[in-house]
This record gives C-alpha cells, sequence and structure tokens, in this order.
C-alpha cells in the first residue's frame, strides 16, 4: 500500500518543482548509482587502499584473460591432454557452484518449508547463490575452447547422453531462475512496485524449480567424473559421488550461509537492518544444527561408499595419506557443530562454517585435480597465471557484490516493502 | 502470499515442462551397431618399427611437417603420444621391450571404440561413432569443452591449447574419408610388413584368432580390443603381455556410456517426484480454512 503514497508525494513535488529530463535522470543516477552522493565524492569514497590493491589484481587478471583469447589457452594456463581441466573449472565450477546452492538451500527452508526464522538471511543466499553460478559462467566462458559457442547445447546441437549436457541445460535455466528469484530486490530498488508484484508471486513455483535443476546438477557436477574410473583415485571414485555432491553442496550452502552471514555484520552493517543484526546469532545456531546433521550423512555415506567399492587398502600411499587428511577434516566439522549448537557458541560454529569450506573446496580439489589422473608421472597442477586470473575473477565477484549490497535491499527490507516476506 | 489457485497454476505449468523437457535427458542405449562396420588389427609381432604409417598419417591428414623427420629412430627413446608438437601426426609408434631385450613396437592411436567415452561425453554431439565404424568429429559443432579428452580411458583426443579462434580436437579419424572414397586407411596402405590390416571389425576378430591358433606359441591367448570398454574397432595381437607394450590396466569390458546411464536414469524420477513432494508439503502446511471461513481467508489474502 506504501508505493502508491509514496508515487503520490512523488508526483505532487514533481509538480511544483517541474525538474527537467536530464534533472530527472540525473537525480536518478545519483540516488541509485553514487549512493546520493555527487559524482566527485562518490569517487573520493571509492579510493580506498583495499579498493586500489584490487584494482591492480584485477587489471592483472584482465590482461592475462585477454591474452588467453589472443594466444589461445595455452598462454595462461597448465592443461594438458592429460589434464585438460585446470584451476579455471576446479575453482569456478566444481568448488564454486557447490557453495551456490545457498540460494535453494535457504529459499527452499523460507518458502516452501515455511522457517520463518530464516526469513532475514534468504535474499542474501539468493544473491550468493546467483552470482555463483553467474561467475561459474564467466569461468566456463573462460576455459571453452570455442567460448562463442556456450549456447550450442541448448540450440543447436544436442549430446543427450552426456552428463555436461544435463549440467549446460541445467546452469542456464538456474541461473536465471535465480536471477528471478532475487528479482524483487532490483525491483524494489528500482521502485517498480507493480513489476515487483509479478516476480513475487512468481516465488514458490521458481523455489521448486530451483530445488529440481540444483539436486540434479550439483550431483552431476560429480557425476560427470564417473567416466574416468581410471583417471579418478579409488578412494573418491564411488558410484556414490552424484548423491555425495548432493549432499556436501547443502553442506557447502549452510556453511557459506554462516560465514557471510558473520561478515556482512562486520563489513555491510550500515547497510543491515537490526533485526538482521540482531537476528544472526540466533540464524546461525539453527543453521549449525542443520550442518551438524548433513554432514553427519555425508561423512557416513562417504565411509559405506569406500567400503563399498573395496578401495581401504589405497590408505598405504602417499595419496591414502592425503585422503587421510581431507576425511579427518570433514568427519570432526559435524562434531564441532553439534558441540557448538549444545553449548550454544556462536563462534566455534561460524569457526566450524570456515574449516567446512576448506574441507569442501580440498574434496572438489583433490577429486578433480589434485588426485586426478594419479597413475601418471609429473603431472602439473595448475600454472600461478591460472591462480592469478581466479583470484582476479573472485575479487571482481566480492566488488559486483558489494556494489549491489550496497543499493539493493538485501540486508534490509526495503522501506516500500517492509515486511512482505521477499 | 501466494494462493492456492497461483500455486497450482504455477506448480502444474512446471510439472508439465519437466515431463516434456525431459526428453533429453534420455541414457545411452544398449550398443547393437552395424554389423559390417570396419575396423583394425595391428599385429605388434610384425611391426618394425620403420614409421612409415606415421608419414602416411601425416600426409593423408594433411598436418604440417614434424620437428624430427619420420625416419629418425632416436625418437624411440621416448614414449611418444599421438598428436603432439612435434610428432605431427595422428598415430605415434613407440618402442617397448621384448622377451630377451628384443624391441617390440605398438602404434598407438584412437581405438575407435563401438560404444565410445568420449561420444557419451561430448555436450554437443560433435563426437560421433559413424555408422561405418570410425568415430569422427564435427568441427561445426565443437565448443571446446574437452569432456571428451578427460573421458577417454586410453588418452587419445589432443586439444589445439595454443589456438584461440580455431581449436580443434585431434585424433585419428581412421582416414574417414578415404573410407567412404573406397580407400583404405592410409597408414595400413603404407605398412609394409602387413602389421595394420584393415577390414570388417567381425572378419578381423577371426583372422586374430586364427593367427593366435595358428601360432599358440608366438601369440599370447588374448585379442585386445575384442572385449576391452566395450569392444574397440582397432584391435591389437601381441607376443608379449599387453601390459608390457603400455596397454592401460584398468581398462574393464564395461562399456564407458553405462558408467554414467544410471544417473542419467534419475533424471526424469527427480524431475517429477521433487515438485510432487515439495508441492504437496507446501499445501499440507499451508492449507486455508475451507467453505465456512472462506470469506475470512480472502479478506487475510487481501490485507498481505
Amino acid at each position: 500500500m506504501n508505493e502508491y503514497a509514496g508515487d503520490y508525494i512523488e508526483k505532487q513535488i514533481h509538480r511544483q518543482d517541474e525538474p527537467s529530463n536530464s534533472e530527472i535522470i540525473g537525480n536518478w543516477v545519483k540516488d541509485k548509482i553514487f549512493l546520493g552522493l555527487p559524482l566527485k565524492e562518490y569517487l573520493k569514497t571509492l579510493i580506498t587502499p583495499l579498493n586500489i590493491f584490487a584494482g591492480i589484481i584485477v587489471f592483472a587478471g584482465i590482461v592475462l584473460i585477454l591474452l588467453r583469447f589472443i594466444f589461445g589457452l595455452e598462454m595462461v594456463t597448465e592443461a594438458s591432454n592429460e589434464q585438460p581441466w585446470g584451476l579455471f573449472l576446479t575453482w569456478g565450477l566444481f568448488s564454486g557452484v557447490p557453495f551456490s546452492a545457498s540460494g535453494f538451500v535457504i529459499g527452499t527452508a523460507v518458502y516452501i518449508f515455511g522457517l520463518k526464522k530464516y526469513q532475514p538471511i534468504v535474499r542474501n543466499a539468493i544473491l550468493l547463490g546467483f552470482l555463483g553460478y553467474l561467475f561459474a559462467v564467466v569461468f566456463l566462458m573462460i576455459d571453452l575452447g570455442r567460448p562463442w559457442r556456450i549456447y550450442y547445447p541448448m540450440f543447436i546441437s544436442f549430446g543427450t547422453a552426456s552428463v555436461m549436457f544435463l549440467v549446460a541445460w541445467h546452469v542456464a535455466l538456474y541461473l536465471s531462475v535465480q536471477f528471478l528469484e532475487f528479482s524483487p530486490s532490483i525491483l524494489a530498488w528500482l521502485n517498480q512496485g507493480k513489476i515487483r508484484k509479478i516476480a513475487v508471486s512468481m516465488t514458490l513455483g521458481l523455489t521448486i524449480f530451483g530445488v529440481m535443476l540444483s539436486t540434479l546438477h550439483q550431483s552431476a557436477l560429480s557425476a560427470m567424473f564417473l567416466l574416468a574410473p581410471g583417471k579418478v583415485h579409488p578412494l573418491w571414485y564411488t558410484s556414490y559421488l552424484p548423491w555425495l555432491a548432493f549432499i556436501s553442496a547443502i553442506g557447502a550452502a549452510l556453511a557459506l550461509m554462516i560465514v557471510v552471514s558473520k561478515l556482512t555484520t562486520i563489513f555491510f552493517k550500515h547497510r543491515a537492518s537490526p533485526h538482521y543484526l540482531e537476528s544472526i546469532d540466533e540464524i546461525t545456531l539453527g543453521l549449525g544444527t542443520a550442518s551438524s546433521f548433513v554432514l553427519f550423512t555425508y561423512v557416513g555415506l562417504r565411509l559405506i561408499s569406500i567400503t563399498h567399492e573395496g578401495a581401504w587398502k589405497y590408505l598405504d600411499s602417499p595419496i591414502g595419506g592425503w585422503f587421510l587428511v581431507e576425511i579427518t577434516l570433514l568427519a570432526i566439522l559435524p562434531f564441532l557443530y553439534y558441540y557448538g549448537v549444545q553449548k550454544k557458541k556462536v563462534v566455534l560454529i561460524q569457526f566450524t562454517g570456515v574449516l567446512t569450506i576448506i574441507g569442501i573446496f580440498l574434496n572438489r580439489f583433490n577429486l578433480t585435480l589434485i588426485t586426478f589422473n594419479w597413475q601418471l608421472p609429473d603431472r602439473e597442477l595448475f600454472f600461478w597465471k591460472e591462480a592469478l586470473v581466479v583470484v582476479a575473477v573472485v575479487i571482481i565477484e566480492i566488488l559486483v557484490y558489494r556494489w549491489i549490497v550496497n543499493r539493493m535491499p538485501v540486508l534490509a527490507d526495503h522501506p516500500d516493502f517492509v515486511g512482505d516476506g521477499h | 502470499m501466494i494462493s492456492r489457485r497461483d500455486f497450482l497454476k504455477v506448480g502444474g505449468s512446471i510439472v508439465a515442462w519437466s515431463i516434456v523437457g525431459s526428453e533429453h535427458a534420455v541414457a545411452a542405449e544398449d550398443f547393437t551397431g552395424n554389423p559390417d562396420r570396419v575396423g583394425m588389427l595391428t599385429d605388434t609381432t610384425r611391426c618394425i618399427g620403420c614409421r612409415r604409417c606415421e608419414a602416411a598419417c601425416n600426409k593423408a591428414n594433411k598436418l604440417p611437417e614434424p620437428k624430427t623427420s619420420f625416419e629418425d629412430t632416436t625418437v624411440f627413446e621416448e614414449k611418444r603420444k599421438p598428436y603432439v608438437a612435434d610428432v605431427q601426426s595422428y598415430t605415434a609408434v613407440n618402442r617397448y621391450e621384448g622377451e630377451d631385450g628384443k624391441p617390440v613396437y605398438r602404434k598407438l592411436q584412437c581405438m575407435h571404440c563401438d560404444e565410445p567415452a568420449c561420444v557419451s561425453a561430448c555436450p554437443v554431439a560433435a563426437m560421433k561413432k559413424s555408422k561405418e565404424g570410425p568415430v569422427v568429429w564435427d568441427e561445426k559443432l565443437c565448443i571446446g569443452c574437452r569432456y571428451c579428452i578427460t573421458a577417454c580411458p586410453f588418452y587419445v583426443p589432443a586439444f589445439e591449447y595454443s589456438s584461440a579462434f580455431d581449436p580443434k580436437i585431434q585424433k585419428c579419424f581412421m582416414c574417414y574419408q578415404r573410407i567412404k572414397e573406397g580407400l583404405i586407411p592410409a597408414c595400413a596402405e603404407a605398412c609394409p610388413v602387413e602389421a595394420i590390416t584393415f577390414g570388417k571389425r567381425k572378419d578381423l576378430i577371426k583372422m586374430a584368432k586364427q593367427r593366435i591358433w595358428g601360432e599358440p606359441d608366438k601369440y599370447i591367448d588374448h585379442v585386445y580390443g575384442e572385449e576391452e570398454a566395450g569392444g574397440t574397432g582397432w584391435m591389437y595381437i601381441s607376443g608379449v603381455p599387453f601390459e608390457k607394450l603400455g596397454f592401460p590396466e584398468n581398462i574393464g569390458i564395461t562399456s564407458y556410456p553405462k558408467l554414467t546411464k544410471d544417473f542419467l536414469s534419475m533424471v526424469n524420477l527427480t524431475l517429477v517426484s521433487w515438485p510432487a513432494l515439495l508441492g504437496g508439503f507446501y499445501l499440507a502446511s499451508h492449507q486455508k480454512p475451507h467453505a465456512a471461513h472462506k470469506e475470512e481467508s480472502v479478506k487475510e489474502e487481501h490485507k498481505s
């Protein structure tokens, strides 16, 4: 109801002042883009040591990306005919996408199961999910040999027996779904109340569609490696790979929300509503309970799968030792979460969240890069230039996130749409 | 909030869409194949390591000049792979040590599997098992994702990492064009000792077994490729165990597309069961009061 009143008042003011079109545009840009500051002052706020540092790395990364598009992948990557996928996909796709499950995990909790407690973080979860997928596509575009054909699996030629075909379709569809799911915040920022109403009405359908797509492509990302039984190390290769991937993606999403929620209370305090800031501790305890449950399931299934494949005999090798590092870390996590929840130690849960993020990254890196082709001697894992490009793209992702959180209602309700649940 | 009618509209159309849309997720089918498909048989007991097959391959496929001449035998000091910068051929002959230190040569190239891992990996069906037998690649469709390289258990397909605008997948195509013109593959034509034989796969299997049965002391009793990876188009017979010739030991007889088939068959189930389960849960937990309270609930809706 508020929006109409707002429109009315705005019209009244405009009638008196009769601003010119250029003034309207200027005010809009000032208000929406420059955070209400004049251009000069806005630019001044951007010059901080951290921004300059970020700028230098982003510049170097963009130079390397340009080199890749002029001289081929060879210029920046260590990719070979034994190890065709390197850091770009291991980071951006195989590790990045599990964490981007945040949108569907929290979205499902709030919009389908009606767990209103998690309402304050749902927009942030969807935004993080959307950006995760968007930048997964960015990494894919850098890594694809012929990126200008990225739409081919959708419209030109269909490799229906390919798991990657499934991934391509689902990532494309889910990226669109996440954009629509986040659109109420964008439309609130643009004061488009009527269109926003339509966007909000799609929430339930989008959430369910998102669960379907996520279940399949989260599991498909690991299922892709089912096709390489001789190359994936036996301690990681199991027919349970798809389900392990799906369950650990839920764990990854919960851990990301635990950690990012804490970070937002430090770095975006001025953008968050008091209600948001107050509720984070309680939400963290809830997420910790869920994480504990999810990771118990994960570790249990993981141990069963190794027994099922008869792979324990590989423990007595250097890679076996490395495996023990990963599995020990992952196995401690559910106990830490459980202890943290029992004793109501929010900080311990947040610390465990950080450990979970490390553990799941380690798991995806091991599966797709570090132990891949374990039988080949002398493998090069990645080139420093690849790492620099990854860091640069991650910085861009963080900057985009900051840009959005500073402008759109993510951590607080928009004044016109307070408490409507979206 | 969303009314039940809205939900049914949206939910229903999603279910309908997922059923229609799931047609694309058909899993790989069991291979029957063209019974007259062609293949190749390499007899490693005959190969003399002359590298003329490499030279003929280079010429037939119009590949660039190699760094070292095709007559140079020092290349045998390392185990080469087909199609690397200094090979410039879709095939490479490597030297291994047989019994009594005698050299044994093995020619490497694409195995032209009956049910290739690379074909089932390709998201755009650029890689195909042709009706005639060779595994071919369509440059017009390839997006350069390199899943075929990840999937191939024989480490065969190669990617042109040095090309930004036209990176090709490079591998042996069993001289598909020549076969269509009625010629035999260039390497088989060039071989001076008939170590490489081209023919229908079923005839080659018979020939291989006849040779083994004819001289059981000379050959290992195994046709490599008859069953490996579900059967390959290129097969080998040998006098020394195959693992001594660098053949991958961990390749079973299951065809590779079967490895992901179970997963892909879950797709339809998931697409249908999730909306039903979650939608059902939502309706059950958000049920509105019936008939008598209808007016009240309508009012409430307006408020929200």
